[in-house]
C-alpha cells in the first residue's frame, strides 16, 4: 500500500475542521498540501427530505440515539461534510466572558476569542430575524417569559434566505444555514484544500502516519461517493490536526499508539437536555418558521438555559414522559404544542469521560451530578412558569407525578416539580452540545493540549474542536469552536515550517 | 419480520398499551409499523437484538406470577399497571429496557407519514410559502 503525503491533515470537517481548512487555505498557494478527511458523506440540499427517520439515519451517528454507557442519555452528533453544522439550528452566540475566565487556561484570553468570534459571526451572516419571520411558538416563549419574570433574549442565527422550513435539525433543504459546508469548506476547496469524504481515520501512529478507511456508499444511500477509492489508505503528514468532535477526537487518540497525557478522554461535558411541551387551547404556528429564536439564560445562577425549539413527531413522542392516554392526548394536540428545550449546564468531572471498547468504538461514561439534576429541576419549573404565562392549558413536567400539569397546578409548581421525580431511565434526556475530552490547560499533568491546541509533548499533533473545552460552555458552542479552531490554525501556520518531514 | 415475528403478539399488546390509537391500525399499517421496528432492531448488534427479544418474552411471561395470565392476555388496565411498574422499576436495567421498547413502539408508530399527518404535523421544505 503506497502512502499519500501531505503537509497538514485535518481530521473532521465540522465547526472546528472546516474553520481550520479555510484558515490554512492561504498556505496552499505557497505549495503546502492540506487534506481534510471527513468520516461522513457530502450531501446535496435536495437530499434533505425532512423525513424524520430517513434523515436521522443518514446524518446522525446511530440515528441520533448514541447511548451513554449506562443507557440514561442519548448523544446527538452528525457525520457529514460540514459535521454537526449540518444539523444545528444556526444559533450564533460568542463565548461568554465569565466562562472563559472560569476555564482559566494559561494563554487563553477572552478578548482574543471575542475578536475571532466576531469575525465568524460576520462571515456566517449571524443576525436577528425580523418579527415577521417569527412563529407563534417563539412569540409565546417571549411573552410567557415576560409574564413569568424572565429575560428572554433573541438569538442571532446564521441563515441566508431562510424559508422557515423548521427542518434545521434534519439538514436545511434550502441551503440557508451558513454552516462550514456552505461557507468555510467550499472556500477552502476553491483555494486548493483537498477534502475527502466517507474517510474514517482509524489510527494515528507516532511516525505521523494515519490509517484511513474509505467506505463505499451503500446501494440507495444518500450522499455522494467518496473522492477516493474505497479501501484502506495510508496517509503521512507533517502535522495532524484532529477535529473529529468531542467524542470522535478523544476516541481516535485513544485508539492510536501515541504517548498521550493521562487526561485524554476525561472531563467530558455536555448540556443534558429535556424537550418540554405544553398544549395551548388553539392551534399555533410551530412546525413552520425558524425553530429557535429566543432563549433565557439562567446558567450563572441556576445552571440552566431555556431555548425555543420545535421537533418532529417521533422525537416529540419520545420526549414526552410516560405512555398511554395522557401521552396520546399531548400528541393529538401537536398543532397546539409549544416547545422549550431545557439545557442543563454541567461541569467537568474526571469520571465523565470518553473511552473506547475493545473494537476501538467510543464509549461515553456519564453520571449526572446533583448540580446537573438541580439545573434540570429548576429549568423544568421555569419552563412550566413560562408555558402557563404564555397561556398553555397543560404542561409536561417530567419530574412531576403524574407528569402533566393543568392550569390549576400553576400555583404549585415548586411543590409538584421536585428532585424526588428524577429517576434515570424514565425520562428521555438527550444532549447535542458535546464538549471536553482533550482539554486545554497548563501541562500534561492537568490537560491534553495547551491554549493553542498543541498536544503536550507532540508538537506535530493538534486538536481543534469542542473537545478542547476544559469545562462546559453554557451556551450553544459552534462559534466558540470556530474561534478556538482559528487559533489552532494560526499556531499551525506559525509552526509548520519548523516541523521536519 | 424474522425477529419480531417470534414475539409479535406481545409486541402488539405492548404497542397498543403505549399508543392506544394503534389498536385501530389495519393490517397494512401494522406491517409499516413493524417494518420500521424490525429495521431498527436489525441495525443493533446481535447481542442487543437478543436482549430485545428476551425482554419482550419476559414482559409476556412476568405477569403470570401476579395475574395468572401472560401480558398479551391481560386487559388494558392490567397491562398499563404492569408497564407502569416496569417503567418505574427499582432496577435501572429494567427501566432502561422498558424505555428502549417504548422508544421502538413510538418510532414505529409516529415515524410513519400517516401518523404524522394524523396529528397535524405539516412541516414542509417550502416553509411559510407552503402555508400561504
Amino acid at each position: 500500500m503506497s502512502a499519500r503525503r501531505y503537509d497538514v491533515v485535518v481530521v473532521g470537517s465540522g465547526a472546528g475542521g472546516g474553520t481550520v481548512a479555510q484558515a490554512l487555505a492561504t498556505l496552499v498557494r505557497e505549495g503546502v498540501r492540506v487534506l481534510v478527511l471527513e468520516q461522513g458523506p457530502r450531501f446535496s440540499a435536495a437530499e434533505f427530505t425532512g423525513r424524520e427517520r430517513e434523515m436521522a439515519g443518514a446524518l446522525y451517528h446511530d440515528s441520533g440515539g448514541f447511548l451513554t454507557a449506562d443507557g440514561t442519555m442519548t448523544l446527538a452528533f452528525a457525520h457529514a461534510y460540514g459535521g454537526s453544522t449540518l444539523v444545528y439550528t444556526g444559533t450564533s452566540l460568542p463565548a461568554p466572558e465569565r466562562v472563559i475566565r472560569r476555564w482559566a487556561v494559561p494563554g487563553l484570553d477572552h478578548g482574543d476569542l471575542a475578536r475571532r468570534c466576531a469575525r465568524y459571526l460576520g462571515e456566517n451572516n449571524a443576525h436577528l430575524l425580523s418579527p415577521a419571520e417569527l412563529n407563534d411558538n417563539n412569540r409565546l416563549f417571549a411573552a410567557g417569559a415576560r409574564a413569568a419574570g424572565y429575560v428572554a433574549e433573541q438569538f442571532p442565527v446564521n441563515v441566508r434566505g431562510c424559508k422557515g422550513s423548521s427542518l434545521c435539525n434534519l439538514g436545511c433543504p434550502n441551503d440557508a444555514k451558513q454552516g462550514t459546508n456552505r461557507v468555510q469548506l467550499p472556500a477552502a476547496e476553491r483555494s486548493g484544500v483537498e477534502v475527502v469524504t466517507r474517510a474514517e481515520v482509524l489510527r494515528i501512529e507516532a511516525d505521523r502516519s494515519l490509517t484511513v478507511r474509505v467506505s463505499e456508499a451503500a446501494p440507495g444511500a444518500k450522499g455522494h461517493p467518496s473522492e477516493w477509492v474505497p479501501g484502506v489508505h495510508q496517509v503521512i503528514a507533517r502535522m495532524v490536526i484532529v477535529a473529529a468532535g468531542a467524542i470522535g477526537s478523544p476516541a481516535l487518540l485513544l485508539r492510536s499508539s501515541l504517548p498521550l497525557p493521562r487526561a485524554l478522554g476525561r472531563g467530558f461535558t455536555c448540556h443534558p437536555a429535556l424537550i418540554l411541551v405544553a398544549a395551548h387551547p388553539r392551534p399555533i404556528t410551530n412546525d413552520v418558521g425558524h425553530p429557535k429564536s429566543y432563549f433565557v439564560d439562567r446558567a450563572a445562577d441556576e445552571r440552566f438555559v431555556l431555548e425555543t425549539c420545535m421537533y418532529f413527531p417521533f422525537t416529540t413522542a419520545k420526549a414526552i414522559t410516560g405512555f398511554g392516554d395522557s401521552h396520546a392526548a399531548l400528541m393529538r394536540d401537536f398543532t397546539n404544542l409549544q416547545m422549550i428545550l431545557l439545557l442543563a449546564c454541567d461541569r467537568a468531572v474526571a469520571d465523565n469521560r470518553v473511552a473506547v471498547d475493545a473494537a476501538g468504538r467510543p464509549v461515553v461514561h456519564y453520571r449526572f451530578t446533583e448540580e446537573t439534576i438541580g439545573g434540570l429541576v429548576a429549568g423544568t419549573r421555569a419552563s412550566a412558569r413560562i408555558f402557563f404565562g404564555a397561556g398553555a392549558e397543560r404542561v409536561l413536567a417530567p419530574f412531576a407525578d403524574p407528569p402533566v400539569l393543568d392550569r390549576s397546578a400553576s400555583g404549585d409548581i415548586d411543590s409538584r416539580i421536585t428532585r424526588r421525580g428524577w429517576l434515570p431511565g424514565t425520562i428521555t434526556v438527550s444532549a447535542a452540545h458535546l464538549m471536553g475530552g482533550c482539554a486545554m490547560g497548563r501541562d500534561a499533568s492537568d490537560s491534553v493540549t495547551d491554549a493553542w491546541g498543541v498536544v503536550h509533548g507532540l508538537p506535530w499533533l493538534r486538536v481543534a474542536d469542542a473537545s478542547l473545552f476544559p469545562d462546559g460552555l453554557e451556551i450553544n458552542p459552534y462559534v466558540t469552536i470556530m474561534a478556538l479552531a482559528d487559533r489552532v490554525a494560526e499556531g499551525a501556520r506559525r509552526d509548520l515550517a519548523a516541523l521536519a518531514d | 419480520m424474522a425477529r419480531l415475528a417470534r414475539a409479535r403478539s406481545v409486541f402488539r399488546a405492548i404497542a397498543v398499551t403505549v399508543v392506544p390509537a394503534a389498536a385501530a391500525l389495519d393490517d397494512g399499517a401494522w406491517r409499516d409499523l413493524e417494518a420500521i421496528v424490525e429495521d431498527e432492531i436489525a441495525k443493533r448488534p446481535a447481542r442487543v437484538q437478543r436482549q430485545i427479544l428476551a425482554l419482550l418474552r419476559a414482559i409476556d411471561f412476568l405477569p403470570l406470577a401476579r395475574y395468572g395470565r401472560r401480558f398479551s392476555a391481560l386487559d388494558r388496565a392490567r397491562r398499563t399497571r404492569f408497564l407502569h411498574a416496569l417503567e418505574h422499576a427499582p432496577v435501572l436495567l429494567l427501566r432502561r429496557g422498558f424505555w428502549g421498547i417504548r422508544t421502538l413502539v413510538l418510532m414505529g408508530y409516529y415515524a410513519r407519514p400517516a401518523a404524522a399527518t394524523a396529528i397535524g404535523y405539516r412541516a414542509d421544505a417550502r416553509g411559510w410559502e407552503a402555508r400561504r
